[in-house]
């Protein structure tokens, strides 16, 4: 079905949302729609989907007018849509899940479960999902649900198929896997579009690529096309994607870790028995699909886990079992991988969030009060130095861009007096341009003398800043392995494959 | 000064009136929280996903949390708006209930004019003596004496106030204290105590007695914060019980001799107060505003300079809004619960101290919360929870109750209609969404929602 969207304009007050959008997806074609984080991608699919009403423009299927007024007429008319965030409910079945909605009934009104079932089936058969109707959703595998997702859709006898950021939650062989089916979709004559920010994805599965900037299509471009072309298409200036960092000048050992294990709540042990050190001057990059214990062994070096065993050796002073304050006083800077829930709060101000654990006393407190004239000043200190983009330091960090809060929360920890700065996923959910100037932050404490270890999900990730590469696979070391390691080989790792005699530093 | 202004105070404890406060209390909205918070957390353990990262120190906040929160911090145009709906309600309210519009309705079709008349005069009476008996009386011939209505507004807002700023402190730290009632009675129970039945010089005999009931209420809502940062155990919960527990020890006190009994009574109820202990009035003998008054002033200041400028409260504020960050920032969530009930537990003990040193001296009986520690959730839930939107909706409550029974000696008007307008007024707030929609009010969640960084995006390039 050939899907077109023309001059779509979405205004929220004043804000310009959608600026009179064009967009055509032929019959069989996967469309990418490229754009930084709010620049507008989702508010055009939510106008597609029915969720929102444009304030000009039309949507056309085959060349026919729509007006959509919910979700459920979009649908009816053959669009279909796979949310980042999974709409099932956890705990029905495949089928349960598949059938909601649209749930036929037998004589009775009971549920006609068989043919959903069948349904299923039918589907997961044509595409080789392998999927179990029976299964309950809440034990399947995270890239699994995704396909529960995707059959919903087409049981609906979807043409259009929009995919939300589908690979945030994939590991890299889901999303290679993800990249097949949307191939087979292709050939039924499915038309797709493939919202994402990931440029390595892009290439690899796009036929046509549309660039969305500040609300408007700043322009197209064929698969060709470079990464750095793409990413100065999206940020709207050159980028640069690889890291520029020198040889690390190694000091020695800072933090020492032996045989930590963290227990969870329920007695599983979600770190085993891991041992590593870094050094001065050095970025250890831990890898691994996420849940593999990375969390947690940040967590516990923060001592934020209650269940730890092992030794944590930060120069020469144990830290096993320290309260948060004294970890964060010993100079341990810790950047989470959560900023919203565990890095800010929203509802702070910049200037307060640049506080936030450094209540206790200088510079910012003296005698009980708050230093606000100290704080103000080092606040536009920070803001300036690291280029948050804001109305001013007493903008609500809640206000501010994935990438402007993640510039709060490293602002914060820099500043402090470091001897380690634990980083996880320091450019989760941040745009192309936020990316570039906090790599560039991480490589510079590197340099400043300061042991690194950052936490990413995102390979790429890993292969820019690390000088040597740690990868976690349940809750333990695969390997530890130097920074110019093939990416196969980390994939291989990720998996729980260890890696070849002589691969390993 | 047991004068008939007083009836809950100063009224012996009737075996329904405490029963039904306590039933009152259920029926607040912290008591469906139990519930909600099971049904959030159990949505959230079937979520799965790798959320529940910082959960076993800090409970995460549940959505009733989230709820409770948009409520108490909301905006003051709601809490304006809010007040102006209920007393248009409560209009039309005193229209109905009124004889001579009943009356005049019977013949509407007649000569509509009567009813209309009538609808007038009701309402406009009944406000106008809810004006007259709360701020300024222009019957009375001096201003000394036209300006009573007004004092007794501020003696009534006193513990209104205190207690308010005490539940509108927890509340910024992501508390529900609703154990007012428990913490005010423990505190006039030992202020009490010192005040009738120790011998000190004027002037330290009243400080000892403050110190006292403020330390009592302290320690009592301490539990709860105690228990909650050890154990997890929620604070309504905890609050709500140590209610009954309070209002029955202090009940079984005031009737055990030797203990808070009179000597030769037989009646549940103190002695008077000493002299020495009693709050000295701010404006003469003919006036009952006491010194209360300037001590509620002086702790709107204390717990404003705490929320806004104070690193103590500063930890406050974070672990209210987001407890996982303040752990992760090194801030001991548990200790800040805990202080955080101390002091909020001394200002609803405040609340109790001026009610027995200042208001009723003669002594006192287990009524003696006289409902404030529930009505001061009310008071904060207007005052957004902060420091001086809490003294102004303080003020407003006080209003109300001067105001409340001037309406029914001078119109007629039923004093509950006065207690449905201010139920009207909590009705409207906990609602934003209701006040909104009838002022055609823009959403503010919706337009935030969806373009939370375009919007920076395009402010910025």
């Amino acid at each position: 079905m050939k899907l077109e969207l023309r001059g779509i304009t979405k205004r929220f007050g004043s804000l310009v949302a959608n600026d009179h959008i064009d967009l055509t997806v032929e019959a069989g074609e996967i469309h990418c729609l490229l754009g930084e984080n709010g620049a507008g991608k989702s508010t055009l699919m939510n106008v597609l989907y029915g969720l929102y009403q444009a304030d000009d423009g039309q949507v056309l299927l085959d060349d026919q007018v729509q007006q959509f007024a919910g979700p459920g007429d979009a649908m009816a008319a053959g669009i279909g849509m796979v949310h980042q965030h999974f709409m099932l409910i956890p705990v029905f079945t495949v089928a349960e899940n598949v059938m909601l909605g649209h749930e036929s009934t037998r004589a009775g009104g009971l549920l006609d479960l068989p043919t959903a079932r069948a349904k299923v089936r039918e589907i997961s058969e044509r595409f080789g999902f392998h999927v179990d109707p029976d299964a309950l959703v809440d034990d399947l595998p995270v890239g699994v649900q995704q396909r529960v997702e995707i059959i919903k859709a087409l049981s609906r006898d979807a043409r259009v198929l929009v995919f939300d950021e589908p690979t945030a939650v994939l590991t890299p062989q889901e999303t290679d896997e993800l990249m097949g089916i949307m191939r087979q979709l292709k050939e039924t004559g499915t038309s797709i579009v493939f919202i994402t920010h990931k440029l390595r994805e892009v290439r690899e599965v796009a036929d046509r690529i549309t660039v969305i900037r500040l609300g408007k299509v700043v322009g197209e471009a064929a698969p060709t096309a470079t990464n750095a072309e793409l990413a100065s298409l999206m940020v709207g200036r050159a980028v640069e994607l690889t890291v520029q960092k020198e040889e690390p000048s190694l000091g020695d050992p800072a933090l020492i870790v032996e045989g930590l294990t963290v227990i969870d709540p329920i007695g599983q042990l979600v770190v085993n028995d891991v041992s590593f050190t870094v050094r001065r001057g050095e970025i250890l990059a831990v890898a691994g699909v996420q849940g593999n214990g990375q969390t947690e062994l940040t967590e516990a070096l923060l001592g934020l886990q209650p269940r730890v065993e092992g030794s944590i050796n930060l120069d020469g002073t144990e830290l096993t079992s320290a309260s948060v304050r004294r970890i964060l006083d010993a100079g341990v800077g810790f950047v989470p991988e959560d900023r919203t829930e565990d890095g800010l709060v929203g509802e702070f101000t910049i200037a307060e969030n640049l506080m936030l654990d450094r209540s206790g006393g200088a510079p910012f407190v003296r005698a009980g009060n708050i230093q606000r004239g100290a704080l103000a000043d080092f606040a536009r200190e920070k803001v300036k130095e690291f280029d948050v983009r804001t109305q001013g330091i007493d903008s609500k960090v809640r206000q501010l861009s994935g990438g402007n809060q993640q510039k709060v929360v490293l602002a914060r920890e820099l500043s402090r007096d470091l001897r380690l700065l634990v980083a996880a996923q320091p450019t989760r959910g941040v745009d192309v341009g936020s990316i570039e100037f906090i790599h560039k932050r991480i490589v510079e404490t590197r340099d400043a003398g300061v042991p690194v270890l950052v936490v990413s999900t995102e390979l790429d990730e890993v292969v820019a800043l690390a000088d040597r590469i740690m990868v976690m696979y349940r809750g333990r070391i695969v390997g530890i392995v130097p920074g110019d390691t093939p990416r196969d080989v980390l994939g291989l790792m990720m998996a729980g494959e260890h890696p070849a005699e002589g691969a390993a530093a | 000064m047991s004068d008939p202004q007083h009836p809950d105070a100063a009224g012996t404890p009737g075996p329904g009136r405490p029963e039904l406060d306590v039933d009152v209390a259920i029926e607040e909205p912290g008591a469906v929280s139990p519930e909600k918070e099971t049904a959030a957390e159990d949505a959230r353990a079937t979520a799965g996903g790798p959320g529940g990262t910082a959960g076993a120190d800090v409970p995460p906040p549940s959505r009733w949390h989230t709820t409770l929160h948009q409520i108490a911090t909301g905006n003051a145009i709601i809490s304006v708006l809010a007040v102006l709906l209920a007393l248009i309600v409560g209009a039309i309210m005193i229209a109905f209930t009124d004889e001579r519009v009943q009356e005049a309705s019977g013949y509407f079709f007649a000569r509509p004019g009567d009813t209309f008349l009538a609808i007038w005069e009701s309402v406009s009476g009944a406000y106008a003596a809810l004006f007259q008996g709360s701020i300024y009386n222009f019957r009375r011939d001096t201003f000394l004496a036209g300006i009573r209505p007004l004092t007794e507004t501020l003696t009534f807002a006193t513990p209104l106030i205190a207690g308010g700023l005490g539940v509108a402190l927890a509340f910024r730290v992501g508390m529900f204290n609703i154990g007012g009632r428990g913490q005010m009675l423990i505190a006039a129970s030992v202020a009490g105590w010192i005040g009738f039945g120790f011998d000190l010089p004027w002037g330290l005999h009243m400080l000892v007695a403050l110190v006292g009931g403020l330390v009592g209420g302290a320690l009592w809502a301490g539990i709860a914060g105690l228990l909650k940062a050890r154990t997890g155990a929620h604070e309504v919960i905890v609050t709500i019980m140590l209610n009954y527990i309070a209002f029955y020890l202090v009940s079984w006190l005031l009737r055990t001799p030797g203990l808070l009994q009179a000597p030769g009574s037989s009646n549940p109820k103190t002695p008077a107060m000493k002299d020495t202990a009693i709050f000295p009035s701010l404006l003469g003998p003919q006036f009952n505003l006491h010194l209360g008054f300037v001590l509620v002033i002086i702790a709107t200041v204390v717990v404003w300079w705490i929320l806004s400028r104070s690193s103590l409260g500063f930890r406050f504020r974070a672990v209210g809004e987001n407890p996982n960050a303040a752990r992760v920032a090194g801030i001991n969530v548990r200790n800040m619960y805990v202080y955080a009930m101390l002091i909020s537990g001394a200002l609803l003990g405040l609340a109790g101290v001026s009610q027995v040193l200042g208001t009723v001296t003669t002594g006192f009986t287990a009524g003696i919360d006289a409902g404030i520690g529930f009505d001061a959730i009310t008071v904060a839930l207007l005052g957004r929870s902060t420091p001086w939107g809490t003294f102004v909706a303080g003020l407003l409550f006080g209003a109300f109750k001067a105001g409340g029974f001037s309406m029914q000696a001078a119109e007629g008007v039923p004093i509950e209609i006065v207690l449905v307008v201010q139920s009207l007024i909590v009705l409207f707030i906990a609602a934003p969404p209701l006040v909104r929609t009838i002022f055609r009010l823009p959403d503010p969640a919706s337009r935030r929602r969806p373009v939370p960084n375009v919007s920076q995006e395009v402010k910025v390039k």
